[in-house]
């Protein structure tokens, strides 16, 4: 066993005290800098730079010499005392411990470390892992690694990686046992513009777990929400006890790899982890309030919705469409969540709805505009919808379709002519209003309005998706993802909801009720 | 090194903790089998009682669907004579048969990784098949005893089912409580077996119990 979750004794007045030199740095340092764009030791350099980080840089490399305009330095003694907090490590193995005490003696207190040979190589690995972490607890330097990816923070826009990308700014805390993982949950967070407030691979966690990194997340006021990949638990009690931690402080979502016994067995080659009763982690979860996703999508949606939308007070879900057919799958989906449910519409609000639509409209949930509406229905309806005290919560479908229509006619022979201009701005015009309603009604509801559409991935630029991106929000690919979504969502809330404990805590400060909702009582049934 | 407790002294160990058993009486002779049959009324299970016997089922030892006081004879005559040295055999246990369509598993049990844990199942003959559990951490609150009850897949055989009423879950949840105080007040227990819990008239009542205690 090279990589636990667990293995470390950091107390939590440690973690907070190291959490700025790790996270937002007055200063760093690569050491290692290299020429040669193939190597960690230029390609951490250059992402560091690229991304914008405004503090000092400095690099070490054996010959002193210029590396993407930084002169480099020959050896931490010309390093100024206290200008890095945090050293970036590519160096060889072997020259790490001096490094180290170098770094230390001029100030540093944190160290990632990307070298490998540690211990996922063997008796001799592990051995000198546990020298280095031994080093580092006497040096007062937070550990981190070794053989990680490295470490984002989007408040100081720091990419200290030796990967690709560079997510957008954003609430979500990312803190994962194998470092692929930290790359496609930001690789997520850019195709949805849903961002990523810091993230870190945890490499081999020698010495800090990343159930420390969700523990620093949780007393981050960049993070809204944790989402995390963990492999092997060898100390589950500990790690329950963090994360239980943690999710009373913010939401939590977790994928756990090797779940089943095909995939615990490629865990055991992977990390060497033991495998985990699956019911027993399962379990565990549920009762620490964490949010437990299958798969990476559903995970990072997962951890997108908590971001930036509010948790909702009771699990009553209504469904707004303007087609019948994309109402009556997401009525399933709804119905096959056994926590949520899909309300009988309730007859004030029929009545109300009524005012606006003609007849054909379904007059239940879904509420099926069957294309009844004109220029102002829509933002009206969901209005009406979100305020009634009976509902917790909006799933939209059919936005953009008339905007899909208006790419067609601008790509098309007759874009120039006068009314086929006018109606292509007309519904791109429209379709942003819908998707800046959505945003609106929830802001001033409190609840959540999720809205859904394939155009999201299909054409990103489409003025509905682009629109409900620009508001800061998650345009889900599916309905099915949007109610995937909303029932975890649920879950939490009724989780704090039957301990007691407060639903703001999971609910950035942006999404908080214009109105005076807060007062009022909260819905548990 | 661990040791199991007999049927008999699960029983009276767990009853104490008010986990709901039916009246049982553990008997030496085969009269005294029909005599207890009799108090607590047709039919009645009769089985082996001991602190080794392994296989019970297997093995024949326990006879159910007892209806009257001839078949009890016959049948405890047979247990006694069936009892091997080896099975540190106490006598037989005379029950009534509790009938119920659904039957439920409880236990408690150490996880390697995370310590004593409760769990709560879908029991009877397709149990294994079924795999529909749920899993805590010990200590548990009421709140989490219920929330293990809404976990499980099967819900359906909760509510009303086949002419018997809706499944009462807080007395369900009552026993996964009782469970956690005793990991809590007698740490040298390393699992509890409640299976099967059968649902009669709504209410669990454990059938059968296995402690299996430190030594």
């Amino acid at each position: 066993m090279n990589q636990t979750v667990t293995s470390t004794a950091i107390s939590t007045d440690q973690l907070d005290a190291s959490f700025s030199a790790l996270f937002e740095p007055r200063g760093i340092l690569v050491a290692g800098a290299s020429t040669h764009p193939g190597k960690f030791g230029f390609v951490s350099l250059h992402n560091v730079i690229a991304s914008g980080y405004a503090g000092k840089i400095f690099a070490t490399n054996l010959e002193g010499v210029e590396v993407l305009g930084i002169q480099t330095l020959p050896s931490l003694e010309e390093l100024p005392q206290g200008a890095a907090d945090l050293i970036f490590v590519c160096t060889p193995k072997s020259a790490n411990l001096d490094l180290l005490r170098a770094a230390a003696s001029k100030g540093v207190r944190a160290a990632f470390l990307t070298s490998a040979g540690y211990g996922e190589a063997g008796d001799q690995g592990r051995a000198d892992e546990a020298e280095l972490v031994e080093l580092c607890q006497e040096l007062g330097i937070l550990l981190v690694g070794p053989n990680g990816q490295g470490v984002v923070s989007t408040p100081a826009k720091l990419c200290a990686q030796i990967v690709a990308p560079y997510p957008p700014e954003g609430g979500i805390g990312i803190a994962s046992q194998s470092g692929n993982f930290v790359s496609s949950f930001m690789n997520w967070s850019c195709a949805t513009g849903v961002g990523v407030s810091r993230a870190v691979s945890a490499g081999n966690a020698a010495a800090t777990s990343v159930g420390d990194f969700l523990q620093m997340y949780s007393h981050d006021p960049a993070t809204r929400v944790g989402l995390a990949y963990v492999e092997g638990v060898t100390d589950g009690r500990r790690f329950f006890d963090q994360m239980r931690a943690v999710a009373q402080k913010i939401p939590l979502v977790v994928i756990k790899g090797g779940a089943t016994a095909g995939g615990a067995q490629a865990a055991a080659s992977h990390t060497g982890s033991l495998a985990n009763d699956d019911r027993t982690f399962d379990g565990a979860c549920r009762q620490a309030g964490v949010t437990r996703a299958a798969t990476v999508e559903e995970a990072f949606e997962a951890a997108a919705t908590f971001a930036t939308q509010p948790l909702p007070r009771g699990n009553k879900v209504v469904v707004m469409t303007t087609a019948g057919g994309w109402g009556v799958v997401t009525a399933d989906a709804i119905t096959r969540d056994h926590d949520l449910e899909l309300i009988e519409l309730p007859a004030d609000l029929r009545e109300a709805i009524d005012a606006y639509l003609p007849p054909r409209w379904s007059g239940s949930n879904p509420v099926d505009l069957a294309g009844g509406e004109t220029r102002d229905t829509i933002p009206k309806v969901l209005e009406l919808v979100a305020s009634h005290p009976q509902v917790d919560a909006v799933v939209y479908l059919g936005i953009g379709i008339q905007s899909n229509q208006a790419r067609m006619l601008s790509e098309g022979p007759f874009a120039d002519e006068a009314d086929v201009e006018r109606i292509i701005a007309y519904h791109q015009r429209q379709d942003a209003r819908f998707a800046q309603a959505a945003h609106d009604v929830s802001l001033a509801t409190g609840k959540p309005i999720l809205t859904a559409t394939e155009l999201a991935v299909a054409f990103g630029d489409n003025a509905g998706p682009a629109t409900v991106r620009s508001t800061g929000r998650l345009c889900y690919s599916s309905a099915d993802r949007a109610v995937t979504a909303l029932g975890h969502m649920w879950r939490h809330s009724r989780y704090r909801i039957l301990r007691d404990l407060p639903l703001i805590d999971g609910c950035p400060e942006a999404f908080l009720p214009t109105g005076n909702l807060l007062g009022g009582s909260v819905s548990s049934d | 090194m661990s040791r199991t407790l007999s049927e008999a002294d699960s029983k009276a160990f767990l009853s104490e903790f008010n986990i709901p058993f039916a009246t049982e009486v553990l008997v030496s002779t085969a009269d005294e089998a029909v005599a207890a049959a009799n108090a607590v009324g047709l039919p009645v299970a009769v089985k082996l009682c001991g602190e080794q016997i392994s296989h019970k089922t297997e093995r024949g030892l326990v006879r159910l669907g007892l209806s009257d006081s001839n078949s009890v004879h016959e049948a405890a005559t047979a247990l006694f004579a069936a009892a091997q040295p080896e099975d540190c055999a106490t006598g037989v246990l005379v029950a009534p048969m509790i009938s119920g369509a659904r039957e439920l598993i409880a236990g408690l049990s150490v996880d390697e990784q995370f310590g004593p844990t409760v769990l709560i199942g879908i029991g009877g003959i397709l149990a294994e098949a079924i795999a529909d559990v749920a899993v805590r951490l010990l200590p548990i609150a009421e709140v989490d005893a219920m929330d293990m009850l809404d976990q499980l897949q099967t819900q359906s055989l909760l509510d009303e089912f086949r002419g018997e009423p809706v499944v009462d879950r807080i007395a369900v949840g009552k026993v996964l409580l009782a469970l956690s105080q005793i990991a809590a007040e007698h740490p040298e227990v390393l699992s509890i077996d409640l299976n099967p819990l059968i649902i009669s008239d709504g209410q669990p009542i454990a059938v059968d119990a296995l402690v299996e205690v430190q030594s």
